[in-house]
């Protein structure tokens, strides 16, 4: 029994009279419908809606190589939708994502640089500054009790003048120095920042790591007790903590798995463009969220998937690159997204409420 | 020594420890090449200082966090003001309320001079008009050519971005380009629309503009890879900032497009581009003598009376072209992050 359909409403009716031998609680609904009640399946069939849209609307989608400019896109923001996704269906959500994925990047960057050390040095001092984002992010929720929103706020505040400020104080500049003539650069382009050949199509790394990810997400949270305790603690806290679960362990580790997420991104930024620029990066903490929301994930929690918000990061990508595949007027640019969003939103919502209806 | 304190020893002597054992990990891991260290030497511009009195000179910009243009434009400010024994005060929001209210802060503040950004000038109008009430001397940059004598300023320097934009699709008309795509990192931000602006009015060719999420390389990266694609026939792609151009060169490897490259503004990286190819040309605004001057004019009329152009004449500060032929002589400065 999935943990999804924990989240259905409870059914009154009273038991049914004559020979039936089971009632209304205990009866297997249709295969289709017991289908379409998972997270996922709304946001699966909005993402093959927008495909097969812009596979007719815009002749270069096509291509092989426009789908690895899509999958590549949707992988950067995907890798992040994951752990913020995991985050919302533990009852939270951390508006500091996007910039963390900055920080981690300049943190990597400048450490190397002025230091003149091996990237790599870099990169695991930068993982080790985004876990401890996330941890104070979850400390500070668990001791003070306030809502993520206010906390998360703090930090997405403090994060982005800590930014612009240090690399200001360090670099001189707004901008990380080049760091792509330093030892260790190739073997982390190689893990952060490579692509493969796909039958002649250049397909970027970024995409097999989104997808690993996903897949190891999706069974930790079906299939082993941190899964279950994610569920629960978003569900209903005080019920949670009641059974034993660990409240205040998994809602730091989750927030600290999204630290993780925002060092992974960190990272490719980092070794895909060679240096950073300290103002990015704000704004996309909402596209983590929509993508997680679209995904199919309750902003008040307890209820969500792990291959949800692939497809809606997915859905994300192609929606941004298949306006500009079809070639529409740019000043529509976000109006497009917003519209096209907002309609993928609801035919998600129209596939739960039919799966859901009796 | 008391109990709790011998824990709480034993409990830091594991941290210690490791943190000891990182440092000396630390020092083994050095890099061979590039960082810091092969960068170091050749002094900053410095020079001598005024006599004259301690002042305070406000510059107030429509600059959002972390524009590298604007960086540079304050680096020319701190030089004079170092120079000139001024304290320079820098405040900045991209949105025009806020920045007149920046400006009300300068006035209150009793201030020698205020230095100002024109980019809406008419939410600027009240509020620069209290400052000459008071006797404030006000002069503009960068934006606002049209607007400055309207609004009384004392002078004017550099120039509109549409200017810069205009000379840029001049130099596309020269080098024979037939369909360009302006790449605006910012949708809506007035100074980059008016650069575009300024390029599709002497183009002779096709102009398209191309909005991308300027907050996310990844994202600006694929989406200039996909316009491309839409558009085989694009031979120039016109970034808007140095950043985003060098991203471009990756986006037309990766689509196959013949495209060229080109951009305003300069930095670091982008001079190593122009001198390898990746990139033709860039449009310099000289963002650091706008700066520069500013101050500087504000000194000179508090010291001396003078002020440039006779309160006619704009101080034009650029456009000035970096590519293949000059690029070595301003890579250095390019290289401190100064132009």
């Amino acid at each position: 029994m999935s943990k999804a359909q924990q989240a259905e409403p409870a059914v009154n009716t009273p038991p049914a009279p004559g020979p039936r031998q089971t009632d209304g609680r205990t009866a297997r609904r249709p295969l289709a419908l017991r289908l379409l009640a998972r997270p996922e399946v709304g946001v699966f069939l909005g993402a093959v809606a927008v495909l097969v849209f812009f596979l007719f609307a815009a002749p270069p989608v096509r291509d092989g190589s426009s789908m690895a400019n899509i999958l590549y896109q949707s992988s950067t923001i995907g890798i992040m939708a994951l752990p913020v996704a995991l985050l919302m269906i533990g009852g939270e959500f951390d508006l500091s994502a996007g910039v963390a994925v900055v920080t981690s990047a300049l943190t990597a960057s400048m450490l190397s640089y002025q230091l003149t050390l091996n990237v790599w040095v870099g990169v695991v001092v930068a993982l080790v500054v985004s876990l401890a984002v996330g941890m104070f992010n979850g400390w500070m929720l668990v001791k003070t009790g306030l809502p993520s929103f206010l906390v998360t706020l703090g930090t997405f505040l403090i994060l982005q003048g800590v930014n612009l400020a240090v690399t200001k104080l360090v670099t001189g500049n707004v901008a990380t120095d080049d760091i792509s003539d330093m030892d260790g650069f190739d073997q982390a382009q190689a893990l952060f920042a490579s692509s493969f050949d796909v039958g002649g199509v250049q397909v970027k790394i970024t995409v097999v790591w989104w997808l690993v990810f996903a897949a190891l997400a999706t069974w930790v949270l079906l299939r082993t007790k941190y899964g279950n305790w994610v569920f629960a603690v978003g569900g209903n806290k005080e019920s949670a903590r009641a059974v034993g679960v660990p409240v205040t362990f998994t809602k730091i580790s989750l927030f600290m798995l999204v630290g993780f997420g925002a060092w992974f991104v960190g990272m490719h930024n980092l070794f895909s463009f060679n240096t950073v620029q300290s103002g990015e990066g704000v704004g996309q903490e909402l596209i983590y969220i929509a993508a997680a929301v679209i995904g199919g994930c309750l902003l008040t929690g307890g209820y969500g998937s792990a291959i949800g918000p692939v497809f809606g990061a997915f859905m994300f990508g192609m929606v941004q690159q298949g306006i500009v595949y079809a070639g529409w007027n740019p000043d529509w640019f976000k109006a497009f997204l917003g519209v096209m969003l907002l309609g993928a939103v609801l035919i998600n919502l129209w596939v739960q409420r039919t799966a859901t209806r009796r | 020594m008391d109990r709790s304190s011998l824990t709480r020893s034993r409990r830091i002597a594991p941290f210690v420890a490791v943190a000891a054992a990182a440092a000396l990990t630390l020092a083994g891991c050095s890099s061979g090449s590039g960082g810091k260290k092969s960068e170091e030497g050749g002094a900053d511009a410095s020079a001598g200082k005024a006599s004259t009195p301690r002042m305070t000179v406000a510059l107030v910009t429509h600059q959002s966090p972390g524009d590298t243009f604007w960086d540079i434009v304050r680096k020319g400010a701190q030089a004079a003001a170092d120079k000139d024994n001024v304290k320079l005060v820098y405040s900045a929001d991209p949105n025009a309320g806020n920045q007149a209210n920046l400006v009300q802060n300068a006035i209150d503040q009793k201030v020698d001079g205020i230095a100002v950004t024109l980019a809406k000038p008419d939410a600027l109008k009240g509020v620069i008009a209290k400052a000459e009430a008071v006797g404030i001397p006000v002069v503009g940059l960068n934006s606002g050519v049209s607007d400055w004598k309207d609004l009384g300023l004392l002078e004017f320097f550099g120039q509109d971005e549409s200017v810069a934009g205009e000379a840029f699709g001049k130099k596309l008309n020269e080098v024979g380009a037939k369909n360009a795509v302006c790449v605006v990192q910012e949708q809506g931000n007035v100074g980059l629309t008016q650069r575009c602006d300024g390029v599709k009015k002497t183009f002779e060719g096709k102009t398209q503009v191309l909005n991308v999420n300027g907050t996310d390389m990844p994202s600006v990266k694929s989406t200039i890879t996909a316009k491309l694609k839409q558009d085989s026939s694009i031979d120039y792609v016109v970034t808007l900032g140095a950043p985003f151009a060098l991203t471009a060169v990756q986006s037309v490897e990766e689509s196959g497009s013949k495209a060229k490259v080109a951009t305003f503004d300069l930095n670091k990286q982008l001079t190593g581009a122009i001198k390898d190819g990746g990139i033709q040309f860039a449009v310099d605004q000289q963002p650091y003598l706008q700066g520069y001057l500013a101050v500087d004019g504000l000194w000179l009329y508090k010291n001396n009376g003078n002020y440039s152009g006779g309160g006619e004449q704009p101080v034009l500060t650029g456009p000035a072209f970096v590519d293949e032929s000059n690029v070595d002589a301003v890579s250095e400065f390019a290289g401190k992050g100064t132009r």
